[in-house]
């Protein structure tokens, strides 16, 4: 599924922001390559 | 998804390949995720991003799809992901998700 | 409940003001309409027919909302669209607000440039004389000197497909000083000075009685040497006829708004100051932001009106609603972006700090954002995943049930009615129907809650937020 591949983490402000996705699935042994987080508004 | 994400997102594929990159949500709504999902996967719907008419197809994810949850270690889903089970409704989420996923 | 009112630190709120300046020919000039505008002038056409006119910006339910007709409670038992069931006999004034027809507002901008950046067409001015605030003379100049000015770079003010002024840039080679920038600013300083002039004349005071004005909008004023000097709040003084005031500008993003209130109530309380004024203009740049998903979906384009506020701050009168400054909490740089880490730090670690719970709180005023503005565009429904969000901490921590969080959303939250002009509806929105339902003994108190994307401004990743309560004294 996710294993092997290399993450982009698109967050969302009020949802869940980029930061804490990246570091998730760092946790979970993951290369995340690039993180951001949207603000709609 | 913003046009200058969308082309990180470009870049990221020329330098890795988009065979080995997956793209993981974090929207609070069902509403956006379909036109994120399209935009990684066929291409920049409104034909005006830097994805217009690229079809890279990256699977996407939302953080919150059980699966994903799953690799995530205990004591870091219960801090920092578990409030928002409460708060998003995944379901619709997944599902558009999955169908996009499957389109690949 | 614990109430350490020996530790409370209490500050007066004398009374706010909100204005909304309907400006449907300015959209264009918003950052999104004017880049999609260039690359499609297609749109242009389309964006034009969907406008909507004065009157229909002031039946539309939020805007009521925002001036005081209508409570947050009523709206959520109006018949949707909104922008379709507009408010039969709806008036511009409003309890503690207005709404600004642009005829007026490009009066205004006349009024307060002070560098010769608007000339109104002569013809025009004239026609509206009788809007034009007393003041000095506005630049005017014959319609051919208008074209003239727009044809060598200046942005056209129109009214309709009339051509009625020019904004012309402060400098050929600074691109702080450009037409565009300038015009964002000077609507800017232009919607707050209304909102604190506003207020004043409501409260009956005197400009004279400010001794102290801050502003917290989003704009950037400055040259190319110091791009974000600042000090709008000091123009805006001067512009009120605040002659004691000087001022300083707070900025932090959507949160500045409430920073500025903890500096202001701060400058209270430490004796410094006798009356504050808090206060923020328009943010012209967020004009029709999400106006091709309105176009597409045949609505009218909502992003047409500039939201500015004015709060005036002072003692604490007994009985009277103050801030609670003992409650102003900071989200720290270690306090992590994750929507339970943010409401730790901005409510239940605010809260504990006075003996309450979550469930304490009346009333919460979070991201107001109206969400027929939002919805269409994909953007969500941003109230309604913030109260989830505080809804969720309280089952976590076993203060209220599961199958509970919807009511508390209901009652301790409301529907979003502000414009989508950043720190606007960032929780200071609520504060005039904060103080009425307090007032009323409705509530007891009210947690306004506001948070900051710093990660826009590409400094750093962090995301940041301020908080207080507010409460009879």
């Amino acid at each position: 599924m996710l294993n092997g591949k290399k993450v982009i983490a698109i967050g969302e402000r009020d949802g869940v922001p980029g930061p804490v996705i990246a570091e998730c699935l760092e946790g979970a042994g993951l290369e995340v390559v690039f993180q951001a987080t949207e603000c709609f508004v | 998804m913003n046009f200058e994400n969308q082309g990180v997102i470009k870049r990221l594929a020329d330098q890795y390949g988009p065979e080995n990159l997956a793209v993981v949500l974090g929207n609070s709504e069902a509403s956006g995720v379909e036109v994120f999902a399209e935009t990684v996967t066929e291409g920049d719907p409104s034909y005006a991003g830097p994805l217009a008419g690229v079809s890279l197809k990256i699977p996407v994810y939302h953080v919150l799809e059980e699966d994903v949850m799953a690799v995530v270690p205990e004591a870091m889903r219960e801090e920092k992901l578990q409030l928002s089970l409460l708060v998003i409704d995944v379901e619709p989420m997944r599902q558009v998700l999955q169908a996009a996923r499957e389109k690949l | 409940m614990t109430d350490l009112s020996s530790k409370a630190v209490r500050v007066g709120i004398e009374g706010v003001f909100y204005s909304l300046a309907h400006v449907p020919d300015l959209v264009r000039y918003g950052s999104k309409p004017s880049r999609e505008l260039r690359t499609n002038p297609a749109l242009e056409q389309q964006l034009k027919n969907q406008l909507r006119n004065f009157s229909a910006a002031t039946a539309y339910a939020p805007h009521q909302v925002y001036i005081g007709n209508i409570t947050p409670a009523e709206l959520s038992n109006l018949q949707k669209p909104w922008y379709d069931k507009l408010i039969e006999g709806a008036t511009s004034n409003g309890r503690f607000g207005d709404l600004v027809d642009q005829d007026r507002f490009y009066c205004q901008l006349g009024r307060a440039d002070q560098f010769n950046l608007v000339t109104l067409e002569e013809k025009w001015r004239q026609e509206h004389a009788a809007k034009h605030v007393n003041g000095k003379a506005t630049r005017v100049g014959p319609l051919i000197e208008i074209k003239t000015l727009c044809e060598k770079g200046a942005l056209g003010l129109y009214a309709g497909e009339r051509l009625v002024g020019a904004f012309e840039q402060g400098h050929a080679e600074d691109a702080s000083l450009s037409a565009d920038v300038l015009l964002e600013n000077l609507a800017a300083k232009v919607t707050a000075a209304h909102s604190l002039g506003s207020l004043l004349n409501a409260l009956k005071l005197s400009p004279e009685e400010i001794d102290f004005v801050i502003s917290c909008s989003e704009e950037a004023v400055g040259d190319r040497y110091n791009r974000g000097g600042g000090n709008l709040a000091k123009a805006i003084a001067e512009e009120v006829g605040c002659t004691n005031a000087s001022g300083s500008d707070v900025k932090a993003f959507c949160a500045g708004p409430m920073y500025g209130i903890v500096h202001g109530a701060s400058l209270i309380q430490s004796g410094v100051c006798n009356k504050v004024a808090v206060v923020a203009g328009g943010s012209l740049a967020k004009l029709g932001m999400k106006f091709e998903s309105h176009l597409k979906k045949g609505m009218p384009v909502l992003e047409d009106v500039l939201g500015s506020f004015a709060v005036i701050l002072s003692q604490a009168k007994t009985g009277e609603p103050c801030v609670r400054l003992d409650s102003a909490a900071f989200h720290p740089v270690r306090g992590g972006a994750s929507p339970q880490a943010m409401a730790e730090s901005l409510a239940e670690k605010a809260l504990a700090k006075l003996g309450m719970k979550l469930t304490d709180v009346d009333r919460y005023a979070v991201e107001l954002h109206n969400p027929e503005i939002t919805v269409p565009s994909g953007s969500g429904d941003v109230p309604r995943t913030n109260y989830m969000t505080l809804a969720a901490l309280a089952v976590m921590r076993g203060q209220i049930k599961k199958d509970q969080m919807e009511d508390f959303v209901r009652t301790r939250g409301m529907l979003g009615y502000a414009p989508t002009q950043g720190h606007i509806p960032s929780a200071i929105v609520y504060l005039g129907h904060a103080l009425d339902a307090l007032r009323n003994n409705e509530i007891k108190n009210a947690s306004f809650i506001s948070k900051g994307s710093l990660f826009l401004g590409r400094m750093t990743q962090l995301s940041d937020g301020c908080s207080f309560l507010v409460e009879k004294s």
